[in-house]
């Protein structure tokens, strides 16, 4: 079977500037696929391509195999979408915009209902979509997403304005949805979100896919940290010899290493050997957010 | 796309200016009429009527409806949706029609009763004008969206096309009282064509048959079809479904 979304080699261009340049990425079938990168890195311009809410400047896009432009009504009818901003008239109620949502799906569609209880809006069914805040609106904007029953989900930073509560309920939901084996393409500025959700995730960075893989593998591509205090009378070059340079910052010494445990047994071997005790001894293996900002923020 | 019509049908009831624009403004207006006692056989004010409908009611309440749907964010909403493009813009016009559709149905009605105007000789004829009109109004409503950022802009920016179509139908200004080129350029506009179809499919033409209507529905019908296809096309390139930000 092919993959849920093919992008290859995706450009966008607005009038001189290039949101979009050159961007691939596959997500299987059942697969959650998390886009990061910093604001205006071009993750909202590549889901709009997805969506087939416009043509890329090159590059092709496949949805469920299917071209999202060309075949607008059949892809549609399949996905469920999220946009970064979506609206509903005000002066309807949460109930009757999904209502009218659900019937655009016809009987394929959840009980409107049920699509309020999944996203836990059922006690704000008939006030008006004025009167909600900006997280019950999002959650509105998610249960319009699933109404439909679809095999993708496109959600464009779903989270967003939630308050910690109504996050992680969004978070379960999707992993239901998983569990059911809906396929998931989203975005996110929130890196917890990722790494407690993703199977794999892409970085972008001015429009290109700087990194792609699980969390670990994007993790496991970055350097693990040994920190700890110089001990007294002791000085950089009698330290032993591991895999990576040592480097003493305000008294404490820090060292980048691709072999964590062997550069620690190197280490720990030496200072039972000296009689040396390691105050402040430190080593942890790189976090998604450590080589988030190396990979997103370096300029 | 009954499902949308719905929804609009009820954003319709629930907005009270829109309820006394489509409710009690023709009431009014027929009052208005029927006190003014001599409007018998005054086909012009009846006819004259229908474009009110289509532009001061019609045009008008749909500019103002897609503006405000757009700056909520709800047709970008609908386009990620199963929707088509005409299937948002046409359910989204649905009840703003239906009331238009209703209001000319009414003026027929009354004209026809009240001031004593004869049954419209070739309805079909009559029906014609007023669909193509709704059509064409309904797609300049859209296109007009383009250069109305808000709301309340819209009751400028309907202005222009109001004065030209009211002063180009001759309903209004008498077209001899204009230069000839001015006049003759304004009948290409389309409320001329639309108006002439319901004054052919109600009144006839003097000396012609069934036949002889027909033929002369013709040229305006075919203006009409023109101007359809001009709208559509100017909607497919300049619509915007998105606030500019």
């Amino acid at each position: 079977m092919t993959a849920a979304v093919q992008v290859y080699e995706l450009r966008r261009r607005y009038g001189s500037f290039e949101a979009v340049r050159g961007v691939s990425f596959d997500v299987e079938r059942g697969e959650l696929f998390a886009l990061l990168g910093t604001n205006g890195a071009g993750k909202t311009s590549t889901l709009e391509l997805v969506e087939g809410l416009d043509r890329p400047t090159a590059g092709t896009v496949r949805v469920l195999g299917r071209d999202p432009v060309r075949d607008r009504t059949a892809v549609r009818a399949r996905t469920g979408v999220m946009l970064q901003e979506g609206g509903f008239p005000p002066d309807l109620t949460p109930a009757e915009a999904l209502r009218m949502w659900a019937g655009t799906f016809g009987t394929r569609a959840r009980p409107v209902a049920d699509a309020l209880d999944l996203v836990g809006l059922a006690h704000r069914a008939d006030v008006r979509v004025r009167q909600l805040s900006g997280g019950e609106r999002r959650r509105l904007d998610l249960a319009v997403a699933i109404v439909g029953r679809p095999d993708l989900l496109i959600l464009d930073e779903p989270t967003t304005g939630l308050d910690p509560e109504s996050r992680h309920d969004t978070w379960r939901l999707l992993r239901g949805l998983l569990t059911d084996g809906v396929t998931i393409l989203l975005s996110t500025h929130y890196l917890q979100e990722a790494q407690e959700l993703a199977d794999r995730v892409a970085i972008l960075r001015a429009g290109t896919v700087v990194a792609t893989g699980s969390v670990a593998e994007v993790v496991a591509a970055f350097p693990a940290r040994i920190t700890f205090d110089l001990p007294p009378g002791v000085t950089l070059d009698a330290l032993p010899d591991v895999v990576g340079a040592y480097d003493l910052t305000g008294g404490r010494v820090f060292v980048h290493t691709q072999q964590l445990q062997t550069a620690l047994t190197t280490l720990l071997g030496w200072a039972a050997a000296h009689g040396i005790t390691l105050t402040g001894l430190d080593a942890r293996s790189a976090t998604l957010d450590e080589a988030f900002l190396s990979i997103a923020g370096a300029a | 796309m009954t499902h949308l019509v719905r929804s609009e049908l009820l954003l319709l009831a629930r907005n009270r200016m829109a309820v006394f624009n489509s409710v009690l403004v023709p009431m009014m207006i027929i009052g208005l009429l029927a006190s003014g006692g001599d409007a018998g056989g005054d086909t012009a004010a009846v006819t004259g009527m229908l474009g009110f409908v289509l532009v001061g009611v019609l045009y008008y309440t749909l500019v103002s409806t897609y503006v405000a749907r757009r700056e909520d964010l709800v047709l970008q909403r609908l386009r990620v949706g199963v929707l088509t493009d005409l299937e948002i813009l046409a359910g989204t016009a649905g009840p703003a029609v239906a009331v238009a559709l209703g209001q000319m149905a009414l003026f027929v009605a009354v004209g026809a009763t009240a001031f004593g105007l004869p049954a419209p000789v070739n309805a079909p004829v009559l029906l014609l004008g007023v669909l193509l009109g709704t059509v064409v109004f309904a797609l300049l409503a859209a296109v007009s969206t383009t250069f109305t950022r808000t709301v309340e802009l819209a009751q400028v920016t309907t202005l222009p096309v109001l004065l030209v179509c009211v002063a180009g139908a001759g309903f209004a200004i008498p077209s001899d009282a204009l230069p000839g080129p001015v006049a003759e350029a304004l009948r290409w506009l389309p409320l001329s064509p639309t108006l002439e179809l319901v004054r052919l499919g109600w009144l006839g033409r003097p000396g012609a048959g069934v036949l002889g209507v027909l033929g002369a529905a013709a040229a305006p019908a075919g203006l009409l079809a023109a101007w359809t296809v001009l709208g559509w096309v100017a909607v497919r390139r300049w619509f915007r479904w998105s606030p500019r930000r």
